[in-house]
């Protein structure tokens, strides 16, 4: 799933609201085994926050590392599952507020966890075509957990943006190709109308997300013509710690490979925003010629796999925008209690 | 320019009314100022009504007819007056106006408002109003904390203390436990006020002027009314100023004084022909004690950053310099807003007819600061007997 | 009942002032406002011209409203600051991400993109820009 024309990231950005909770906070609320704690803590969003706040912050730093005008955006793809507006697009609101043009291919989608990598995908498509020449793909997420329920240690809030370009020195890094494996796999869910999603429990992870990661990024290094050896990071979609460092080993990829993208232990489960992080993480260390293994997972279910090279341009604007750390650093705990006021989970009325 | 007179005036107990209406406030003040003015209500040209929350507060607008109908005057000439919280002297000036122009001989000016229908957050909602809405009240901002920003900017600016700028509160309540209208006739000690809970930081909740429902009217005529109907009045409106400033702080240079006072008074001393010191009592309109002390400063009596002196040191006391708010003050008085500009020149008319709760002991000038919003709008009156 | 009342086209009307802090210049005295106007608040001239206000200031005064006007109960208490924005224009907006205790006047802040207030639980959000300490 190569594109005729060669395409690449110009500038990314992220956003990591600043509120943690804690999992040992949560587990002490329902009385869970400190054991069966899945990650350390998560991100939070703030009482005036939203997948379009988000959305907006992150795509500015995404601009600013671009450096291009806003105006020559001719493309705006968001990916969420959790949009404030059941109907109404996101993309506007973030056009809107960045000062892209209305002259402007502009849509949300949804596939849970993978929409902001086939956001990216399907960027690559418009611009390989000339069809445009920027556009800006998104994912952003405020993850709802049912009280109680595994998923609520988890399920966090984040945002990544990435422009994509043309190929061209100016890119910080060149897009070798993707590859997408989707099947109809219902591991996770939620019905229209519902605040919280269900989950098959352990039947997410082998028919699901194992299968799809491994089918997709296989079927892109066969593809591409390259093995697991020939990548210096591997970053995957992170739901917890377990699966991505599971299925790193089965690919055969080592931990060194993937500890720089691996931030779900400390933000948690930024859903859409999960993988798109975790390669701007890499981004934000990476030397130019590396290549990047980059496998999002979707439930329902999907995967995307995309194989970057960094280039030479990296080095001038990492510091342009915040790192993926300077939103990990700047940090405030909450308890149980303004968790839950500020995930809108306490009746007032 | 015809001279104007006050006759008479009469006001309601300011406090939470939960029997009376609106109009029944209106119609009590207004048959209270005929009947102290000794005239018949049938006489009156005019009828100006000072509010300004009746639309959002009370669903009621059109408070001209409205009260017109009510008073059993319709057919009179009768129109509601807005400025925000400066409406009561804001309908003060448009009916000295009317009256100084020669047009109207006799009219009937009150202020009313009716603010306990509502619940508090309502209540907010409305009085932000008196800013910008889409810019100020937008952000969420409630008027005490814009007040707050005014507070906080003055304590750093010139190295006040809190406790020194809410004296204020404690002078106003001194005086309103002798005020029989007054909505909290008590005395409230210092420590009192500065533990009260935090409204908008650092305002507390007793340095702010109460919600409270209340009205006030009084009785203006020309000399040549007076001389037709034989009456001898004893007390003429020397000076009758309004001015405005910047809706927003945003648009301010400074923050600390409020340009439409020092402009207003300017025009009102001017007109007078008085000077801050000419002055014998006055009201001022302390919506927060930062304000009080602002205003003694905007209107001439002391210097930026040193009005809280003056509360300090005794100055603003019955007898002293400048004697203020003897009422009892926005703030232990009460403010039924669009009321409040006309209690004032109502207080200042009792002090210069020697029948004040805390009367001075001789007045012959007396002023009345009203404002509205942060300053958007203000009205200097000055009132004189006469001799 | 509310701030005001709930409207759709009036946020709309506003929505690019409102996200982009777009102000004005004054030619004559050059006093710089927010938003932009047709006369200057200052000077009075009509020789204005809209530009875009920079994104950092600093606090000039602050204060925590814990009574707020309906429609705000969600967020309360929160704070509101009065900015100087770099190139001297003021503006009132809420700081975010940020304790009470932690605000001082004289602090640097940058612009975010937030939620402001909600036309009810079914009605449209209303976004503009706050302020918090700088991420870097």
């Amino acid at each position: 799933m190569k594109p005729s024309k060669s395409t690449g990231i110009l500038g990314y950005g992220v956003y990591i609201p600043v509120y943690r909770i804690k999992g040992e906070e949560i587990a002490r609320v329902w009385g869970r085994s400190k054991a069966a704690i899945p990650i350390q803590e998560k991100s939070v969003p703030g009482l005036d926050e939203d997948s379009i706040t988000f959305a907006v912050e992150a795509s500015k730093n995404a601009i600013q590392r671009a450096g291009i005008n806003p105006e020559e955006i001719e493309a705006v793809y968001v990916g969420s599952e959790s949009p404030p507006y059941a109907v109404k697009p996101t993309a506007t609101v973030v056009a809107e507020a960045l000062g892209i043009s209305p002259r402007l291919i502009a849509i949300d989608m949804e596939f849970a966890c993978r929409a902001g990598t086939t956001a990216m995908q399907s960027i690559m498509g418009l611009v390989a075509s000339s069809m445009i020449k920027y556009g800006l793909a998104i994912g952003t997420d405020t993850a709802q957990g049912r009280p109680r329920d595994e998923l609520e240690y988890t399920a966090a809030a984040g945002a990544a943006a990435f422009i994509i370009a043309p190929h061209s020195s100016e890119n910080i890094a060149y897009i070798e190709g993707s590859y997408s494996y989707v099947t109809d796999t219902t591991d996770f869910w939620r019905r229209d109308g519902e605040v919280y999603p269900r989950h098959a429990y352990r039947f997410t992870g082998e028919p699901a997300y194992f299968h799809h990661i491994y089918e997709a990024a296989v079927g892109l290094m066969e593809e591409l013509g390259l093995k697991s050896s020939d990548f210096d990071y591997a970053v995957f979609h992170q739901p917890n710690v377990k699966f991505p460092v599971r299925i790193a080993k089965r690919l055969g990829f080592p931990m060194e490979k993937i500890k720089d993208g691996l931030l779900s232990n400390i933000i948690g489960n930024t859903y859409a925003a999960s993988s798109m992080i975790g390669l701007a993480a890499v981004l934000d260390v990476a030397k130019p010629g590396e290549r990047i293994l980059m496998v999002s997972f979707g439930s329902g279910a999907g995967s995307d796999a995309f194989s970057i090279v960094v280039q030479d341009a990296i080095e001038e604007k990492r510091r342009l925008a915040p790192l993926v750390r300077d939103y990990i650093e700047k940090r405030k705990y909450i308890d149980y209690a303004v968790y839950a006021r500020y995930r809108s989970k306490i009746k007032t009325r | 320019m015809e001279k104007v007179f006050v006759l008479g005036g009469g006001v309601t107990k300011i406090g939470e009314h939960w029997s009376k209406s609106l109009r029944d406030l209106f119609v009590e003040a207004a048959l209270k100022a005929a009947k102290n003015s000794n005239i018949e209500l049938r006489d009156m040209e005019a009828v100006y009504v000072g509010n300004m929350s009746s639309g959002e507060l009370q669903g009621q607008e059109h408070l001209g007819s409205l009260m017109a109908t009510w008073l059993g005057i319709p057919g009179v000439a009768a129109v509601k007056v807005e400025a925000a919280c400066a409406s009561g002297g804001a309908v003060f000036h448009q009916a000295y106006l009317a009256v100084a122009s020669g047009v109207y001989d006799c009219v009937l000016v009150g202020g009313v408002e009716k603010m306990t229908d509502a619940v508090v957050h309502d209540v907010t909602a409305a009085l932000i109003m008196a800013d910008d809405a889409e810019y100020t009240a937008f952000t969420g901002a409630s008027f005490v904390g814009l007040n707050a920003l005014v507070y906080r900017y003055y304590m750093e600016k010139y190295g006040v203390k809190q406790e020194d700028i809410a004296l204020f509160s404690v002078h106003d309540h001194k005086y309103a436990a002798n005020n029989p209208y007054a909505q909290y006739p008590f005395q409230v000690s210092l420590e009192k006020v500065l533990s009260s809970p935090l409204i908008a930081d650092p305002i507390r909740l007793f340095e702010c002027a109460p919600i409270g429902d209340g009205a006030a009217a009084l009785i203006l005529c020309s000399e040549r009314f007076a001389k037709e109907s034989g009456i001898k009045p004893e007390v003429e409106v020397a000076a009758s100023a309004l001015a405005t400033d910047t809706i927003s702080l945003v648009d301010r240079d400074d923050l600390t004084t409020l340009a439409a006072t020092v402009k207003a008074a300017k025009k009102a001393y001017k007109k007078a022909g008085v000077e801050p010191r000419d002055i014998d009592v006055m009201e001022v309109h302390d919506a927060f004690t930062i304000l009080g002390v602002i205003h003694l400063e905007d209107l001439g009596f002391a210097e930026k950053g040193k009005g809280w002196r003056l509360v300090k040191e005794g100055e603003i006391e019955k007898d002293s310099k400048i004697p203020t708010n003897l009422s009892g003050g926005l703030k232990a008085r009460g403010h039924p807003v669009g009321a409040t500009g006309v209690y004032q020149v109502y207080e200042i008319y009792q002090q210069l007819t020697g029948t004040a709760p805390n009367q001075v002991g001789k007045a012959e000038v007396g002023l009345a600061q009203s404002v509205g919003g942060v300053g958007g709008t203000v009205v200097v009156n000055i009132l004189r007997r006469v001799r | 009942m509310g701030i005001s009342a709930p409207s759709v086209p009036r946020v709309w009307r506003e929505r690019i002032i409102k996200y982009r802090l777009l102000g004005s210049k004054c030619a004559d005295c050059g006093k710089i406002s927010y938003p932009p106007r047709k006369a200057c608040p200052r000077c009075g001239s009509t020789n204005l011209v809209e530009i875009s206000l920079p994104k950092r200031g600093k606090v000039l005064s602050y204060t925590v409203i814990r009574t707020p006007p309906r429609g705000y109960l969600k967020y309360s208490p929160y704070i509101i600051a009065l900015i100087e924005l770099e190139n001297g224009a003021r503006i009132l907006a809420q700081l975010t991400d940020v304790d009470p205790d932690e605000v001082k006047s004289g602090m640097v802040v940058e612009a975010v993109f937030r939620r402001y207030r909600e036309q009810g639980e079914d009605g449209i959000i209303e976004y503009g820009i706050k302020f918090r300490p700088p991420i870097t």
